[in-house]
């Protein structure tokens, strides 16, 4: 934030410019959230007819309950799965492009509108394709002799939903990668090549470390996506189960505060999340500040 | 290219057409299932060729909805989905570019208090803050409206910093200039800043497009009424039925028609939207 | 000359008024597919035969979405007239005294004639309060049947017309139409919780909680791991591995009706609702019979009667007395027999009322359809006890996923039945004590 470029003198104009984003800010961000911790020292009925100030009970009954440590353990499996999934796939899809000259846009193309496809679409397709009676997959694991049943087994329930999840993201991680490969200077890589460098040894010698930078961005922006907007992803799959084995925070909180109705312990879990998300935010700020300053 | 090594290339072009086949195969499937009879799903496997149901599928999706599947029809969920996207879409622009404006070109008490504000929307996403945001919402009367779909969407600290970097890239003699010519902030605004970001706003526009159309739990919370149902709550609707089965053939149709759109806006406009991609999150 | 036009707007709009004079009534739903259609249907019949009201329905997302969207929409003093809401969520309704407006009150307030005798005991007597008082009008009630192929039943050398009775002719059935190939499996079922749980502890007569199974107090709790449904968790869990069960999936099983109609399972255990799916996938393939639940005939009292799900409508507090008008005027039309025969034949759900269920006899709709008056049959089959009225617990939405959860780690073989349904109460009762405390 600390720039010495010159500026313009007005004195109210600034608020006016400021007022509209501040403005829903305050009403649909700020306002919302203090409720959001306010609720979460009470305790209260679904309709809010009986309020009870309960201070931090519900801060600790979480963290006391097995349900919830449950949850947290599997959102670290969930996130990292869906981490290394994506951006391994997309990393080696970049690369393939990457020695490409004339076929790289059409592949691109090809590769990059998953994006624009809603979690929860996504999450529709993926459920009619893995259904145990119906679907394709089961179908062919069954043929070479695996029993495929992710509302029984907690591994095929996991592995349905990183699928999912990752596929989304694969086009997004894969821009990224490209995007950092073509900023790699050939010179580097040639002078590499002249050294006897094979390919693979350029990778981890040259292109890895060149790419750290931008792999580093990708994992927080993938561990937040996979926290939070693979909501609709597990929605329409396995809602959490088999026995809560893919019960991600995020979707915790859906359920015990939409469909338990339990606002104190939804709102108390809804702030542990806001804290997860601000060290998050703050990890890959520092990271945008470093950028911005070469 | 570094070298020539034809077995790489190879590798390269099959490596590559694995991962087009794997990114396109779901929805080959949905537009498979969406050219069926209804009762082709219910039996074994699923379909993988192309069936003769498709013109019936997409006409009654599209048209009548109501008698066979119980959704209102697709064409209004759809420009539903296309208002409330183009809302949060030209919404956000505007609002963040007049704060990146005031944030970079100006220095006021509260500055930094403003900036914090904006930066902290990242951390609230929509469904940690839902039930006293869609109490809000209500208390305004904003509930069955288009601005209760988009208004509380488009604080976006994002787009805010996009402009501010690249506003921190327009060289400072540019406004000196201007100064100097004796123009004031707002036509210095108007002249020099909305020109020179304009390739930016297209950019974040088709990312912004993308991501208003496919909310989900938001407009599902927000509507009561059905006429103001999007097309993604829409095929929820049809895939989760009570005591019943899901119409696999028109849900898919809609699954289909449902992405058509941001889709076509990835394909056809790839090059705002890389550049947007890359931009938001720099 | 401007004031001359003035008041003849003002005429205008007036006389606009009085004769768009119809009060709105707002009813939120969850009722997707065919059976939404059906609905909205029912109220354009009703909005056509009279004209002091409009009722409006609304779908509003699945069971637990639309409770939900009613309760986040009371808070915000934008509730709806009427909101459908499914059995489990009939506690926490049921709690919220000066949110719900009771039947009963309703229909004495505006004086609308209402007969509560008239209506079926085994559906209203779920949603009835301990003073025998309606709080809630029943809309959709199912209960759980058996169907089964009959085309593998006579593949496998069975008679086709006689559906295994007990539990010991539905194992050895199975495996008939195992052996035979007939079949590859015996039995699935929709709904673990509800279907082997629930339903099985009120067949064979024993206690699901305390307190006549919630009813009588916030205070009662979960006594699921009684000896009957540890037995029959424990075969249930036994069968999977032998091949004569398949799990169809947790809450409603949507993987079960697939095993159905492939017929890769010859024996079908879900909702008298589920009929109409059940003729329409099975149409040209094979031959569809109906049994009632099986039942342990060692078990003394055995079978008792079954308990019903689906959903009723409840009115909500905090709308203008004209609207209330409108609501029990809509609640008389939709419990008519003539409307209630209408929709329990169109869809499969009980009828609510004797003179329903009576008109469908006199339009010989039981004759002409078979299995559609099994369900009916078997709430009726004996007066209910304190232990087969249904059930009333706060949370219990969540009390089902624990359900679920317990029966999916039985099946994977990481707990005991005993286990599993000892920590169906004990995570139970903790819910039931949190709604309680957060209700007293």
């Amino acid at each position: 934030m600390s720039d010495n470029r010159t500026v313009f003198g007005a004195k109210l104009l600034p608020y006016f410019l400021l007022f509209p984003q501040l403005a829903v800010t305050a009403i649909f961000f700020l306002w919302p959230a203090g409720q959001a911790v306010w609720q979460s020292f009470l305790r209260q009925d679904a309709f809010g007819l009986k309020t009870l100030f309960v201070g931090l009970a519900n801060y600790r009954a979480l963290f006391q309950d097995p349900d919830y440590l449950n949850s947290l353990q599997v959102t670290l499996v969930f996130a990292i799965s869906v981490t290394v999934l994506s951006l391994g796939v997309a990393l080696i899809l970049a690369l393939a492009v990457d020695r490409m000259i004339r076929s790289a846009t059409v592949y691109t193309t090809l590769l990059v509108w998953p994006y624009a496809v809603a979690p929860a679409i996504a999450g529709i397709m993926w459920w009619f394709m893995f259904n145990p009676s119906i679907g394709l997959f089961p179908y062919m694991l069954a043929m070479v002799g695996y029993h495929w049943d992710h509302s029984l087994k907690a591994g095929d329930a996991m592995i349905l939903v990183v699928i999912a999840a990752a596929w989304k993201q694969i086009s997004y991680n894969f821009l990224f990668f490209v995007a950092g490969l073509q900023a790699i200077p050939a010179s580097l890589r040639e002078a590499a090549a002249i050294d006897g460098a094979g390919p693979v040894k350029r990778f981890w010698s040259i292109t890895l470390p060149m790419l750290s930078p931008t792999t580093f961005f990708l994992m927080v922006v993938n561990v937040v996506y996979a926290m939070f907007d693979t909501f609709a992803v597990i929605h329409a799959t396995t809602q959490g189960g088999p026995a809560q084995a893919t019960d991600i925070l995020v979707y915790k909180v859906y359920d015990d505060g939409f469909i338990g109705h339990n606002l104190g312990s939804s709102a108390a879990q809804s702030v542990v999340l806001m804290a997860i998300v601000i060290v998050l935010t703050v990890a890959q700020f520092r990271w945008v500040e470093r950028r911005v300053q070469y | 290219m570094v070298e020539n090594r034809p077995w790489l290339n190879i590798l390269a072009h099959a490596v590559l057409i694995a991962g087009v086949l794997v990114v396109a195969f779901p929805v080959y499937i949905a537009f498979i299932a969406s050219t069926h009879g209804p009762n082709d799903f219910m039996s074994g496997l699923i379909p993988l060729w192309p069936g003769s149901h498709m013109v019936a599928n997409y006409s009654t999706i599209l048209s009548t909805g109501i008698s066979t599947s119980g959704a209102p029809p697709m064409k209004l969920m759809l420009w539903n989905s296309f208002v409330m996207a183009m809302m949060i879409a030209v919404g956000k622009i505007a609002i963040s570019i007049l704060s990146a404006f005031a944030i970079v070109y100006f220095r006021f008490p509260g500055r930094m208090i403003a900036f914090w504000m904006i930066f902290i929307t990242l951390m609230l996403p929509v469904e940690v803050r839902i039930f006293p945001t869609f109490k809000v919402v209500a208390d305004l009367g904003m509930l069955n409206s288009y601005a209760g779909l988009s208004i509380p969407l488009i604080a976006s600290a994002t787009a805010t910093f996009l402009f501010r970097q690249v506003f921190m890239t327009i060289p400072t003699e540019l406004m000196e200039a201007a100064r100097i010519d004796g123009a004031g902030p707002m036509k210095f605004f108007r002249d020099i800043l909305i020109p020179l970001s304009r390739t930016n706003m297209a950019a974040l526009f088709v990312i912004l497009f993308i991501y208003g159309w496919n909310q989900y739990l938001w407009p599902l919370l927000v509507t009561t009424d059905s006429s103001y149902q999007t097309v993604v709550t829409g095929i929820k609707r049809m895939a989760d039925v009570a005591d019943a089965e899901p119409q696999w053939n028109f849900v898919m149709t809609a699954v289909v028609l449902a992405m058509l759109p941001p889709v076509a806006v990835v394909i056809f406009m790839q090059r705002l939207f890389v550049k947007g991609l890359v931009e938001t999150e720099k | 000359m401007i004031k001359k036009i003035m008041v003849a707007g003002l005429l205008v709009s007036t006389s606009m008024t009085a004769a768009n004079a119809r009060t709105t009534i707002t009813w939120w739903h969850a009722m997707g597919g065919n059976l939404g259609a059906k609905l909205e249907q029912i109220v354009a019949d009703y909005n056509k035969s009279q004209d002091l009201y409009t009722v409006v329905p609304t779908y509003k997302g699945s069971y637990p979405e639309t409770m939900t969207a009613a309760i986040a929409a009371f808070r915000a003093n934008q509730q709806p007239d009427i909101v459908q809401v499914f059995e489990v969520g009939t506690g926490t309704m049921m709690a919220a005294k000066g949110a719900v407006y009771p039947i009963y009150q309703l229909m004495k307030d505006m004086g609308e004639p209402f007969d509560p005798k008239g209506f079926l005991p085994a559906v209203v007597g779920y949603y009835t309060d301990t003073d025998g008082n309606m709080l809630s009008m029943p809309f959709n009630s199912s209960t759980p049947i058996m169907y089964y192929n009959k085309d593998e039943f006579k593949k496998a050398g069975l008679d086709p017309n006689v559906p295994p009775k007990t539990w010991d002719d539905v194992v050895t059935d199975s495996k008939k139409l195992m052996d035979s190939g007939a079949a590859k499996c015996g039995f699935t079922s929709g709904w673990i919780s509800w279907v082997q749980l629930e339903n099985l502890s009120a067949w064979h007569n024993q206690p699901i909680g305390t307190k006549e199974n919630g009813f009588g107090g916030l205070d009662a709790r979960l006594t699921l791991n009684g000896p009957v449904q540890v037995r029959h968790w424990d075969n249930l869990a036994k069968w999977q591995k032998s091949g004569v069960f398949q799990y169809g999936g947790p809450v409603g099983g949507n993987d079960a009706p697939p095993k159905f109609y492939s017929g890769e399972c010859a024996i079908y255990m879900n909702s008298s609702a589920s009929l109409a799916d059940v003729v329409a996938n099975t149409k040209g393939k094979f031959e569809v019979g109906y049994g009632m639940l099986p039942y342990y005939s060692d078990v003394k009292g055995a079978p008792q009667n079954t308990i019903i799900g689906g959903a009723t409508l409840w009115v909500l507090q905090g709308h203008p007395k004209e609207e209330y008008k409108g609501v029990a005027n809509f609640l008389t039309y939709l419990s008519s027999p003539a409307v209630q025969a209408d929709w329990h034949q169109f869809s499969g759900y009980l009828p609510i009322t004797k003179a329903a269920y009576d008109l469908g006899i006199k339009q010989g709709y039981y004759a002409k359809n078979p299995g559609t008056d099994v369900g009916i049959k078997e709430i009726t089959l004996n007066p209910p006890t304190p232990n087969s009225k249904g059930l009333r617990f706060g949370n219990y939405v969540q009390v089902r996923d624990i359900i679920d959860q317990e029966f999916q780690k039985l099946l994977a073989g990481s707990e005991t039945a005993q286990q599993a349904l000892d920590n169906v109460d004990s995570r139970g009762n903790e819910l039931i004590g949190q709604f309680e405390a957060a209700n007293k």
